[in-house]
């Protein structure tokens, strides 16, 4: 008689909590489509394409969580090994099994007619396009990536890192190949996009393979040097910070005043996308990053600015048409964006926090709604909106809207400004006292603040850099009409400012660059145009996934990371030594000692 | 413990006072507004003296006045639609007085009923069920519906706001954003996006009645009727037994209510349970009524519920009903009463932008609402 | 002449309990003031009355002859009334330097152009409000200074706190400071150390203080003058050694003797 080895006894309890949340994510992946949604868009032609990825990733994921451990200093915990593996593998075929279901589902009922994606489509893509597969291959497929996802657990650490470095970069590089293939013009690149690219799509799949495999290994070799370097500049002091930073913030300057010219009209308008968002996120990470106000009517400053200039520029404006030059009409945006920031951040202000959220939200809609209706539809063409609104003339180049480039340039100009007001105006009094006021506003006012001032103003800069962003937006697409300024906007504004981190400013940049880059904006298409309506899912679920899971957001201020993280810092400075103690202990209770 | 509450009262005592200027601006609006409610409703009396008189003529030359039908019409109708507002904002004012912040995803919650109770209502009228049993099917429906809405309620707080609960409030607001989005876009995405529809209803029940002359269609009774037996079920629960009285304990205080015994965990799920399944009452009425839903149909009735709780103050069951109805009825009214009267062309489309107003201005000037909000003090704060 | 504060027939009422009840009360220029009394006693609410954080029913409160009835804590705050929080209320995510950076803000007045366009006035005023700061903050040894400057106040030991706290009203360049039981959970050795601060405030900084205090070693040791009170009404007031010894103050914190309680 043998007996199993004592590291074969399997949590089974925990393999099926988390096989069948792998297999009701699956289907819910499945049945919201975007498998179908996302086919099309290849990854390694003719192998593996973005619908897969969205099936793919889950069991692997889930096998990796379910066959991790809790790792706790100082306690011993057996080596990783079989058991986490056969883990890995039994939650990830639980999972695939939801999906051998839901195959053997379609082909069996009908019920197409509330599940739209209940179809013959869907059965295709998940028997990948073969007529009469097993549906049973799905438990295969599912613990072969349940397996590695646990492996992934089970290896070492820099291999696991270079693993997934390498799989990454092949998914980037697939997600870049429009950017790519229409940069490759300006930089006579047209080889290289032809020799890892497929004609229809996708990588090629030796060029995947070599590109994953050299990524891998640098990583490998590099053994974490890029996450050394990134802790030693967040570790850096004063001065020398603000040193690095200005460089780095130079690099990224240059970069985007150069690379434009190499590019062609896609990439541009997606670029001049990307910047109008991120000029609008700046805004709102002054107000609420910096201020700590949470406005959902942000949209509503966005449409003060574009009609503004709608106005003032068109010729066949409804009502009034001085037909102003853009620049001359941005002096007016900027009074009026001020003026409706204070008429609408005044009896707001003092409210608590939540609902001041709703009733900005009120705002924002109220405003769209007079725009939308007969009553200011004599003024400002109500559903129709206002159109013929001309190009930019800035006395030396004329950028009509259809200059994509022009206008990034012009976005990059206007996001430059916005940095420089945040970064100027967060190491001043006026910064200062928000600080103060986020973190206790009873007290700021009572250190001598006022509170409804600072406040204030921190609306009034943020509206005036929505203002910009919808001055420009109105000179690009040469119209305005209220439903641009749903509600919806403010909302994609905050997921930005949220995912990329509340109040740090290379946090906003990389938000603005994932999300709208690459999902887009809530009507702007980015990279991945194949999401379309799933977009705005994905959004929701990024939302939800960052406040719960990381509410410092992916490029976290060291002040609001510390802010979340009290207690890690309380016990890094202990080890340290850097803490502070008082030189007894207190005595206990305080008594009156008559 | 003593010290917290003491911080809290102080900012209430504070809120009294506003700077002069903002107070000053303030002051105005508020004239600004009444004034102009007060003109619009003097002329509406005006036009309903006599459409030529000269003061109904002022601003709204072509005044024709309404007649008693008409009003009766308006008032039916607002009401009819309050009561989904009102609805809701149980949910909202039960989740608020417990856990003390806005779950901006309750309206969702309701269009998930709404779209359960299409699929089912759907199913028994491809069969023929739904003409030839009519009641039977309707109860299942509506069954069926609210459980799928509880789930949903359940679900929502388990996952994404449990883990919140003892961050600040705006935490979890912003979580709860993401969920509303969530939900919205999942069911678009898995139902496709267009609107659908309820089946036909049965003739007994579409049919017009004439009530106290009031002509009101079965269907509305129906809604009346329904909602109705869900309030004195809530009443009940929250009065009479021991699982409400534990609610009222833990929207007082969170930690004695625990202190004394209470599963704190079990009574925020049950609330979050109940406010789903009043939710699920609305959705499938309101499927009845207006026989169309789709993934957006939560967002407008969600806000504007939230303001009904608002006005009929946060935390207060009665208040959050009556608040529904108030408002309801403010934004069926309100345009033709005062709007109308004013020259405003095309008022009917400004009733969401009436329901917002009353949001803002109760906000602004009574943010404790008509009927005064039960809020523990630390969620006053 | 006339009093640096003065109090008349001050009257605060929390729905029903009269927190406070017919207060008068004054301090002159230059005076060290302890206000002692048993909890719930209205002490701290008295503080609040004073700056602004909550609205009397009834009296009048003078500031160097005015009223400062109605106005804006931040506004009483810039008339020249500082106070510190007896549950140690700082702005923990801040550093220690921003802290009392930040309580400079009254006393100065660079706004966004100044921050936009970094005018020679802006600089020059930042440097007086971190130099002014680091002075402030050295009036403590060297417990706030050096490394801890940019450290977060959350990181700061309970003593430091409250240091901190200090430091961060005098930043306010009151005339009148008001603390709301400075040494409470201090060792006696911290004590000590502080209540001789307390006298150097005076002495060094020219603040006139008003102290509420339960420890009788630093109500002894620091105050002119001694004023009690008893469920909102002052019961003595008087030196030390007059209070100490009144029969009335006594009963307030040890209760009515048995035998005339017939
Ligand atoms: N904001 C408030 N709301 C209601 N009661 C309060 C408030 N502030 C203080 N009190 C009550 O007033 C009394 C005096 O409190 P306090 O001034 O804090 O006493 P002390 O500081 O002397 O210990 C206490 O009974 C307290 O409960
Ligand atoms: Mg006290």
């Amino acid at each position: 008689m043998t007996t199993l080895p004592s590291t074969l006894i399997l949590d089974w309890k925990r393999i099926f909590k988390w096989g069948s949340i792998c297999a009701a994510a699956l289907l819910f992946v499945s049945l919201v489509g975007m498998p179908i949604k996302l086919d099309p868009k290849s990854i390694i032609s003719p192998l593996l394409s973005l619908g897969y990825v969205s099936l793919f990733w889950l069991p692997l994921i889930f096998g990796y969580v379910a066959s991790s451990r809790v790792v706790l200093e100082g306690v011993e915990t057996s080596k990783p090994g079989l058991s986490d593996l056969l883990t890995g593998v039994l939650t990830g075929a639980i999972g695939g099994a939801g999906l051998t279901l839901l195959m053997l589902g379609i082909e069996n009922f009908d019920i197409r007619d509330p599940l739209i994606n209940w179809s013959p489509q869907l059965l295709e893509v998940l028997a990948f396009g073969a007529r009469d597969l097993n549906s049973a291959v799905w438990i295969g497929i599912g613990g072969a990536l349940g397996l590695v996802g646990a492996a992934l657990n089970v290896i070492p650490e820099s291999l696991r890192r270079g693993v997934s470095y390498g799989f990454f970069t092949v998914l980037a590089v697939a997600i870049f190949e429009p950017a790519l293939d229409d940069m490759s013009e300006g930089f006579r690149l047209e080889w290289l996009v032809e020799l890892i690219f497929q004609k229809r799509g996708g990588l090629k799949l030796w060029p995947a393979i070599i590109l994953a495999s050299l990524i891998g290994l640098i990583s490998v070799v590099s053994k974490g040097k890029v996450k050394k370097a990134v802790a030693q500049y967040r570790k850096q002091e004063g001065s020398q910070k603000k040193q690095t930073s200005v460089v780095l913030f130079g690099i990224v300057a240059a970069l985007g005043v150069v690379l434009p010219i190499f590019m062609g009209t896609y990439v541009n308008s997606l670029l001049a996308n990307v910047g109008i968002f991120l000029l609008l996120a700046l805004g709102l990470n002054i107000v609420v990053g910096l201020a700590g106000i949470l406005d959902l009517g942000y949209v509503a400053f966005f449409a003060v600015g574009a009609y503004t200039t709608a106005v003032l520029t068109s010729e066949i404006s409804p009502f009034f048409a001085p037909g102003l030059t853009w620049v001359l009409s941005l002096v007016f945006v900027v009074l009026l964006a001020a003026l409706t920031g204070l008429i609408i951040g005044a009896p707001v202000i003092r409210m608590r926090g939540d609902y001041l959220a709703i009733v900005t939200l009120g705002f924002g809609e109220i405003i769209r709604l007079l725009f939308l209706s007969d009553f200011l539809k004599p003024y400002f063409g109500g559903a129709q909106g206002i159109l013929g609104i001309p190009g930019i003339d800035l006395g030396f180049v004329y950028i009509s809207g259809t200059d994509t480039r022009g206008i990034f340039y012009l976005v990059l100009f206007f996001c430059g400004l916005a940095v420089y007001v945040s970064w100027r105006l967060q190491a001043s009094r006026l910064g200062r006292s928000w600080m103060a006021i986020r973190e206790d506003e009873q007290v700021a006012e009572a250190m001598g603040i006022n509170t409804v001032n600072s406040k204030l103003m921190a609306f009034v800069v943020g509206a005036v850099l929505a203002s910009f962003a919808g001055a420009i937006m109105a000179a690009r697409v040469g119209s305005v009409f209220p439903n641009s300024f749903m509600i919806l906007i403010s909302i994609v504004i905050l997921v930005v400012v949220i995912v990329g981190g509340m109040g740090s400013i290379p946090g906003v940049f990389v938000g603005a660059f994932v999300l709208i880059g690459i999902l887009g904006g809530p009507k702007q298409p980015g990279l991945l145009q194949e999401f379309g309506s799933l977009k705005l899912l994905v959004y929701g679920m990024l939302l939800v996934y960052m406040m719960l899971q990381r509410p410092e957001g992916l490029v976290p201020s060291a002040r609001r990371t510390q802010e979340l993280h009290q207690e890690e810092f309380l016990q890094d400075s202990w080890l340290k030594g850097t803490d502070d103690e008082d030189e007894e202990q207190p005595i206990e209770g305080e008594e009156a000692q008559i | 413990m003593k010290e917290e509450k003491t911080v809290t009262a102080v900012i209430e005592g504070k809120s009294k006072r506003r700077t002069p200027l903002v107070d000053r601006f303030l002051f105005v609006v508020k004239v600004f507004l009444i004034g102009l409610v007060t003109i619009g409703f003097l002329a509406f009396v005006a036009q309903q003296i006599s459409p030529d008189n000269w003061f109904a003529r002022w601003r709204n030359p072509g005044a024709t006045g309404l007649s008693a039908d008409q009003i009766k019409g308006l008032v039916i109708s607002g009401l009819s639609q309050g009561v989904f507002y009102g609805l809701i904002a149980l949910g909202y004012s039960m989740v608020y007085g417990v856990l003390g912040f806005i779950n901006f995803a309750h309206g969702e919650v309701f269009m998930v009923s709404a779209y359960t109770g299409y699929i089912a209502a759907n199913k028994f009228s491809a069969n023929g069920m739904w003409e030839s049993n009519f009641a039977l099917c309707l109860l299942i429906v509506l069954l069926l519906a609210v459980m799928v809405s509880t789930v949903t309620a359940v679900l929502t707080e388990r996952i994404a706001y449990r883990p919140l609960r003892n961050s600040p409030r705006l935490i979890p607001l912003i979580t709860s954003i993401g969920v509303s989005f969530v939900l919205q876009n999942a069911v678009l995405g898995i139902f496709g996006p267009g609107t659908q529809g309820y089946p036909q209803l049965p003739e007994w029940l579409a049919k017009q009645r004439s009530i106290l002359t009031f002509e009101i269609s079965g269907i509305k009774i129906l809604v009346f009727l329904v909602t109705i037996v869900s309030m004195t079920g809530l009443w009940y629960l929250v009065e009479r037994t021991k699982t409400g009285k534990a609610m009222r304990a833990v929207a007082e205080d969170k930690e004695i209510a625990s202190l004394m015994g209470i599963n704190v965990n079990r009574i925020i799920v049950t609330t979050f349970a109940v406010g789903g399944a009043m939710a699920g009452v609305a959705g499938v009425m309101f499927g009845l009524l207006f026989r169309a839903v789709n993934p957006m149909t939560g967002f407008l009735p969600g806000i504007k519920a939230f303001t009904a709780a608002v006005v009929g103050g946060i935390g207060n069951l009665g208040g959050a009903m009556s608040g529904g109805l108030a408002l309801g009825s403010a934004e069926s009214i309100a345009p033709q009463l005062i709007l109308e009267p004013l020259g405003v062309p095309g008022v009917t489309q400004l009733k969401d932008a009436v329901a917002f107003t009353v949001l803002v201005m109760v906000l602004l000037f009574k943010p404790s609402g008509l009927f005064g909000e039960r809020l523990s003090a630390e969620d006053r704060a | 002449m006339s009093h640096l504060l003065e109090i008349k027939d001050l009257q605060v009422t929390f729905g029903g309990l009269d927190a406070l009840s017919g207060l008068n009360f004054h301090v002159d220029e230059g005076e060290i003031v302890s206000v002692i009394g048993p909890n719930g006693a209205g002490k701290t609410t008295f503080f609040n009355t004073i700056t602004g954080l909550v609205e009397p029913t009834g009296g009048d409160i003078l500031f160097e002859g005015n009223s400062v009835l109605g106005l804006e804590p931040n506004e009483v705050t810039s008339l020249g009334i500082a106070r510190t929080f007896q549950n140690v209320r700082l702005f923990p995510n801040m550093t220690i330097l921003e802290n009392v950076m930040v309580a400079q803000h009254c006393r100065t007045s660079q706004n966004v152009f100044g921050a936009l366009f970094q005018t020679k006035a802006f600089k020059k005023e930042e440097e007086e409000i971190r130099q002014r700061g680091e002075e402030i903050l050295s009036f403590f040894g060297s417990r706030l200074v050096g490394y801890r400057l940019d450290q977060a106040a959350f990181m700061l030991s309970y003593a430091n706190r409250r240091r901190l706290e200090i430091a961060r009203a005098m930043a306010t360049q009151p005339r009148l400071m008001l603390l709301d039981e400075p040494v409470a959970g201090m060792n006696p050795s911290e004590t000590a150390e502080l209540t001789e601060l307390i006298g150097r405030l005076r002495s060094e900084w020219g603040f006139t203080i008003v102290i509420i205090e339960h420890d009788m070693a630093v109500v002894k040791n620091v105050s002119d003058r001694v004023v009690v009170l008893d469920h909102g009404v002052p019961i003595a007031s008087g030196s030390y050694e007059e209070v100490s010894t009144d029969p009335d103050v006594i009963e307030a914190y040890l209760g009515r003797p048995v035998e005339s309680r017939s």
